[in-house]
This record gives structure tokens, sequence and C-alpha cells, in this order.
């Protein structure tokens, strides 16, 4: 482990900072201070200091924006807009690199041309860990299976595709509607999927199909759905219509 | 807008003749992938037969090889649709089409911006790639070479 990444990881044993973070890390786009402030209930100079913190620990990124969205004279003084830095940080004591270890399989599996094996192997082991966990009744069958992929480490997030008057599904409070999809902020594997892109995106898929499997979720379906700038695997209600644009695979 | 263009060519060995029903599912893919691809952003040009929306019936490279030959803008263009677009899922599916080939079957190389390459180029690629590994002369996404540099005609321009 690197002395940045034991620093980053410092930076965070702060209850207030750690929930910066993570209230951070759940939007889709930048956050102010303000917002933060708001979100948080802390007061706002405590929060600009605690938000610069985490930016120096590498774990934000801040960019100076107006955030009237005009620009030249009258309109206001830029504002700090924090979002969550692309920089991976890993963290394993005592020392260990599965991730170079992961790169070496993927690139073995490739050059054998055994995508369909890890696949079978994703899907098992997807289906070991959804029957670990048992069915909560009650809900809608999208986000019952939002909340299996939270739990395994995925950061699902309705699909921010807006509605023609502008509004998010999910955004207003109390809202009655559930999400129709899900989508996954985060990639899991992001650098295997970046350097081996079918076979990890593959992988995934079947990760979290098995996960539904085992889980006993059939009301929703994971398939691909590949776009720049984000996880490859889309939610849907199963059989449900797709507003997305997609080739039909299956 | 830089003077140069990048090339690739890549081959897969089909399981069996395209009109094999285990086959169908790829066929089915043509038309949508290829029309992806013509609208995507940096594309340039796609080899096919003449008179043809594709290059399936072409096997310059061997009876059971097809081949996907076309230009792009630049390696970020050809990377955006490869893997994060539709054509992904194909990728993802390919065992279900395509053998294993134990030699390099993609090669990527730069070209000058307006020249449309031949197949006895892209094979000639092929062949640099697998005689001495990416090179300028071919490469792969893993190990890429920037394009050369500026031409006369860009300087100017």
């Amino acid at each position: 482990m690197t002395e940045s990444g034991i620093s980053a990881v410092g930076a965070l044993a702060d209850p207030l900072r750690r929930a910066l973070y993570e209230h951070i890390a759940s939007q889709g786009s930048e956050v102010s201070r303000a917002e933060a402030a708001r979100a948080t209930g802390a007061a706002r100079n405590l929060v600009g200091f605690h938000l610069d913190k985490l930016v120096e620990a590498g774990l934000l990124d801040v960019a100076l924006r107006k955030v009237s969205g005009r620009d030249g004279p009258g309109s206001g003084r830029p504002a700090k807009l924090y979002r969550r830095a692309d920089r991976q940080l890993s963290v394993h004591l005592p020392p260990r690199d599965y991730e170079t270890a992961a790169h070496l399989m993927a690139a073995a599996v490739e050059r054998h041309g055994a995508d369909t094996a890890l696949y079978a192997s994703a899907r098992e082991e997807g289906v070991r860990r959804g029957r670990a966990l048992p069915a909560e009744s009650g809900r809608a069958a999208v986000a019952d299976a939002a909340a299996y992929l939270a739990a395994h480490g995925y950061e699902p997030a309705a699909d921010p595709a807006e509605d023609p008057a502008g509004n998010r599904a999910g955004d207003t409070p109390g809202d009655p509607v559930p999400p129709a999809e899900i989508r996954l902020r985060n990639c899991p594997f992001h650098t295997l999927a970046t350097a081996f892109p079918p076979l990890a995106c593959g992988m995934n898929l079947e990760l979290i199909r098995g996960l539904f499997e085992g889980a006993g979720i059939t009301d929703a379906t994971a398939r691909m759905d590949a776009a720049p700038g984000r996880c490859c695997v889309l939610v849907s209600p199963t059989g449900g219509p797709s507003k997305t644009k997609n080739i039909d695979m299956e | 807008m830089t003077g140069h263009h990048l090339a690739q060519i890549n081959i897969g060995r089909l399981i069996g003749p395209l009109d094999d029903p285990r086959l169908a599912g790829f066929v089915a893919l043509l038309e949508p992938v290829n029309a992806l691809a013509d609208s995507s952003d940096g594309f340039v040009w796609r080899y096919r037969s003449e008179g043809l929306p594709d290059a399936t019936t072409e096997r310059p490279f061997g009876p059971d090889l097809l081949l996907n030959f076309s230009v792009w803008e630049s390696p970020d263009a050809l990377w955006e649709f490869t893997y994060r677009s539709g054509h992904l899922d194909v990728l993802r599916r390919r065992r279900d089409w395509f053998a294993n080939l134990t030699e390099a079957y993609a090669a990527l190389w730069w070209i000058p911006a307006g020249h449309i390459p031949t197949v006895a180029e892209a094979g000639e690629r092929l062949r640099l790639l697998r005689e001495n590994g990416p090179t300028p002369a071919a490469f792969t996404f893993r190990d890429r070479f920037p394009a050369p540099g500026p031409t006369e005609a860009t300087l100017s321009s």
C-alpha cells in the first residue's frame, strides 16, 4: 500500500468527512459546498474545511464553476464543486496484489478463448452470493434488486434519463413511481474492464444475473447496454418496455 | 484534425458456414451493428463487397476467416465504438460464433487521412504484428503508438 493510500484512508476516519464523501459519491453530479452542508446538517465553513481535506487526500476532485451557468460580468463568483475522484484506492494490509493477478488471469482466459468458462464461474458465484441473502418481500422487484446490488459492492442509481419536464424518476420525495431501470454508478472491476472489456463486462453481467437467480429475483433482468462513461450493465423490469436504444441480443 | 487516421483489421474463424443455425444470432446482428458503426463518432470507412452491405462473402485470408476492416479518426473513436456501444455485447458472445485464434487476429496502423487501405495492406500489417509484435507499423489497443508527426499539408492549413 502506498503512503498516499494510507493518508486517504486516514482522511475518512472523521465521521463528518466520511458522511461528506459518501454523500458526494452517491450523487451522479457535482456537489456544491452549500448542498453538502445541507445534506449533512453541518455548518458550511466546517464542511468547506473537510471537503478540502478530502481533495488533498485525493478522494474528491474539485472544479471552479459558475453555478448559474452564465459567463461574464454579473454572473457571480465561481463556486467550488466537488465530485468523487476517478482515482482508484486499494488498501491491503499486509500488502496484496490481486489486481495484477486478475489482469494476468484475464489475459490467460483471453489467450485460451475461455470466455464462456469465466462466465459460467461468475454465474455460479453470483448464485451462491444471492442465496446467502433471503429475499425481502413487499418491495418492487427492481428496488429489491437495487438493495442486493448495494449489498454487493455496487452503487445502483435510478436511470438518470429525464422526462420531457426535466424530472428524474425518484427525484421527488415520496415519488410513488419506483425507478424503471437501474444503472450502476461504479464498476467494481473498473481497471480490468478497461483492459479486457468483453471479458470483464461479460463476467460482471453473469455475476449480477447469478445474484438475482440465487436471490429468487425474477422480476428484474440484467443485460448489457454499454455506453461511454458508465457501467455496461443495465437492470430493468423483466419483460417491461425499455426506453434505451439497444440492439436486442437475446 | 490530425493528418492521420487509424486503420484496423481483425479476422475471426467461424465455427461453421454462415447459414449454420448456430450462427443465426451473429448473422442477425450484422446489419444493426454495421449501421451502429457507420453512425458512430469518428467512423471514416468500412470495407465491404461491391454492391453488398458487408464483407461476409469475402474470404481473402482463408475459407472460414471473416474479416472486419475499417478506418477511424482516432484510437479513442474506435475504442468507444468497440467497447462502449451495443458492439460490446457482440464481443461478449464471440465464443458462440468464432473459434479461438492463437495468433494475433487484430492489428491497428496509422494511414494518411483520405487514404483507403487495401486488403493486401491489411494482410501485411497483420503479418507484421504476428512477426514483430506491436511496432508503429502494426500495433494493438494494449500497446498503442502515437500518430506520425503532422504532415506538411496539415502544417500549412
